[in-house]
């Protein structure tokens, strides 16, 4: 139960996706279960996207239309609760939020790891950015096979494990 | 005896916010310090702020105590900054001892802003004072100012928000947090911070705690066990785990003590963290002149203590000068960033805690 | 010819490392954090000091305390009535447990001293003597 142990059932996950169909376009997924005082992913959206609103505890909603996958809003987010969402016929395509050593380079294959942080599968990074503006939080794109689409958060060195 | 108009103990996040804000309504004011630094608990802090744009949220903390420190430096024709000085001594006619350097010398004010937050509570187990368990401020301060590690292989106790940062910071800096344990049977702190850690693997265990620490001259193991719904240990669910480092992260108690040797009331407020100067809704404490913001009058985080800051700033230079230009704008700016901060569910304990210290000042 | 420069070229390169190594276990386990993926711990410049008569090495922008605890000396002081060993707790200068004699100074908090070069630092039995 998220409650206890901070992970988060299937349901809620997916309760977070919009439906598979509208993601042939990249699309921010954000996993923010809670009501607390925060609002920079709505602030730092270029295309308002996101809603909060006034009472900046209200959990952000995504209009899935105006949303074109930048990213901006992964790196913002303190809670690194945002990933953007894609599929690409057999591949589900993610970008999300580093912020360790070592980091991964371009073309290499690490594991890809659920919100256990268990491998379920390799993924392959596509791209990684670290812009001044991302302060230190690397936008890191990779590659998995679609089937973990509601598993899939993030990626481990292979060495580690 | 050095003599100011506005003296303000503490250059932490309030302290700073509240001189930022006073000189800038013309007031010159003088910080006492007892670290070499400004900032604060800030300077430790890694990790991206929650909140809002005005509390500089998804800024780095350190980066937050860089951007005070620069609004600081505009005014500094105002402020005047004394680090490496310990207040010793507060008494009752707005006087306050110091020592710097080793130097003791005495500070008269007009108004004086008290801005000390609160240290680290500890929780009682056997062999609490081994030699490898820290606070988890002390593992920030070691970790992210000195760079030095704590150890190799740590566990944590407490899953409060500092609790769970400090667990991923300490997976950053490349040790092994081997578990999150948690007396209450949910995670205490935001969920998004419990997620971030279960992704590289940390078990939270909630409904356990910490029984022993074992070790010749510093921790080598630790003996964990369940809790019933009475917080009651389980017999048959010990576990040792080998570790060589304990984090202890179990909440903050209030610093008090200068307003208590002053002679200001303090009351007992749980949900503010303890004993807690009794306040107006102006922040001044019962002694006159005197006032007290951030962690000091209620455990909560760096935002609000920021915003405290601003309005104890405001409130003592109104009270040095009769009337502020503005005053009533800049008081619902303020009181709206406090309240957007405490409306949520998070804030509720704050909330019953102000209601409380409402009722003490009708008393 | 090129073979035994070659040669004494690596036997020197293999003491200084042997040398290096056989310092830093010396001193205990290095517990330096020296890459990080948010921080920069770039100054490295040395700080020679004496803890309980032997120089050991910190680093310009150490305490006292962090210097000894980078070194993997963890024992700070002993408590006063049963000599328990205690180390780094609250790092802000709260608790008392880093108290040492420094420079003949006692009760010196170690963890807000800043390290200067030629500290005589020394673990105190107990309180210290002020006069």
């Amino acid at each position: 139960m998220l409650e206890k142990n901070g992970v988060p059932s299937r349901e809620q996950v997916i309760s977070c996706f919009p439906e598979p169909s509208v993601l042939i376009k990249p699309k921010a997924v954000i996993e923010c279960y809670q009501e607390i005082p925060c609002n920079p992913c709505e602030t730092s959206c270029p295309f308002n996207a996101i809603t909060i609103g006034d009472d900046i505890n209200l959990r952000p909603t995504v209009n899935q239309v105006l949303c074109t996958g930048c990213g901006i809003c992964v790196t913002k987010c303190p809670g690194l609760a945002i990933i953007v969402s894609s599929i690409k016929q057999d591949m589900a395509i993610f970008k999300i939020p580093y912020e360790f050593i070592p980091a991964p380079l371009k073309g290499d294959i690490w594991n890809a790891l659920n919100r256990e942080g268990k491998v379920i599968s390799t993924c392959k990074i596509i791209s990684v950015q670290d812009l001044a503006k991302q302060e230190k939080t690397k936008l890191i794109t990779v590659e998995v096979r679609k089937e973990f689409l509601y598993e899939f958060i993030t990626i481990g060195c292979p060495d580690e494990r | 005896m050095k003599k100011t108009p506005f003296l303000i103990i503490g250059g932490g996040p309030a302290g700073l916010s509240c001189a930022i804000q006073a000189a800038s309504l013309g007031q010159h004011v003088t910080i006492v310090e007892r670290s070499h630094t400004l900032g604060g608990q800030l300077v430790k802090q890694t990790h991206k702020f929650f909140g809002s744009e005005k509390q500089y949220a998804s800024v780095r903390g350190y980066k937050i105590a860089e951007k005070l420190i620069q609004e600081y430096i505009k005014l500094q024709d105002k402020i005047e900054v004394l680090l490496d000085a310990t207040v010793t001594g507060l008494y009752p006619d707005k006087v306050c001892t110091v020592v710097q350097n080793e130097v003791y010398f005495k500070i008269q004010a007009s108004v004086i802003v008290v801005a000390t937050g609160a240290s680290e509570k500890f929780i009682a187990f056997e062999n609490n004072d081994l030699p490898g368990i820290y606070g988890a401020g002390a593992v920030q301060t070691l970790m992210n100012q000195y760079g030095v590690l704590p150890g190799n292989k740590i566990i944590m106790v407490g899953s409060g928000n500092i609790g769970l940062i400090v667990s991923y910071q300490l997976m950053q800096a490349g040790v092994k947090v081997v578990s999150v344990l948690e007396a209450a049977p949910s995670i205490g702190g935001y969920l998004v911070h419990a997620s971030k850690l279960r992704r590289l693997g940390v078990p939270i265990l909630t409904g356990k705690t910490i029984l022993r620490a074992s070790g010749t001259d510093c921790v080598e193991s630790v003996e964990i066990v369940d809790l019933d719904d009475s917080w009651n240990p389980i017999p048959g669910t010990e576990q040792i785990i080998e570790v060589d480092a304990v984090c202890v992260s179990v909440g903050l108690s209030p610093m008090h003590q200068l307003l208590s040797m002053a002679g200001a009331k303090i009351v007992y407020i749980a949900e503010l963290g303890g004993w807690v100067p009794k306040v107006s809704t102006h922040h001044e404490t019962t002694m006159e002149g005197i006032f007290a913001c951030g962690d000091l009058s209620g455990v909560e985080e760096a935002s609000s203590a920021m915003v405290e800051g601003r309005l104890a700033g405001l409130f003592a230079t109104k009270k040095l000068l009769k009337s502020v230009d503005g005053f009533d704008q800049i008081y619902q700016d303020l009181k709206s960033q406090l309240d957007g901060l405490r409306s949520g569910p998070f804030g509720y304990k704050t909330r019953v805690g102000l209601l409380q210290m409402k009722e003490e000042e009708s008393c | 010819m090129k073979g035994l420069r070659s040669f004494f070229h690596k036997l020197g390169v293999y003491c200084v490392s042997a040398l290096w190594y056989h310092s830093i276990c010396e001193s205990g386990e290095n517990m330096r954090i020296e890459k990080h993926p948010i921080l920069e711990f770039s100054n490295h410049n040395e700080i020679a000091f004496f803890f309980n008569g032997k120089q050991v090495i910190g680093r310009d922008g150490d305490t006292i305390a962090s210097a000894l605890h980078a070194l993997g000396i963890k024992e700070l002081s002993k408590s006063i009535h049963y000599k328990r060993s205690r180390g780094f707790y609250c790092a802000i200068g709260n608790c008392g447990s880093c108290n040492m004699t420094v420079n003949d100074v006692p009760n010196v908090r170690t963890c807000m001293t800043k390290l200067e070069p030629g500290m005589r630092v020394v673990s105190q039995p107990g309180k210290g003597e002020l006069l």
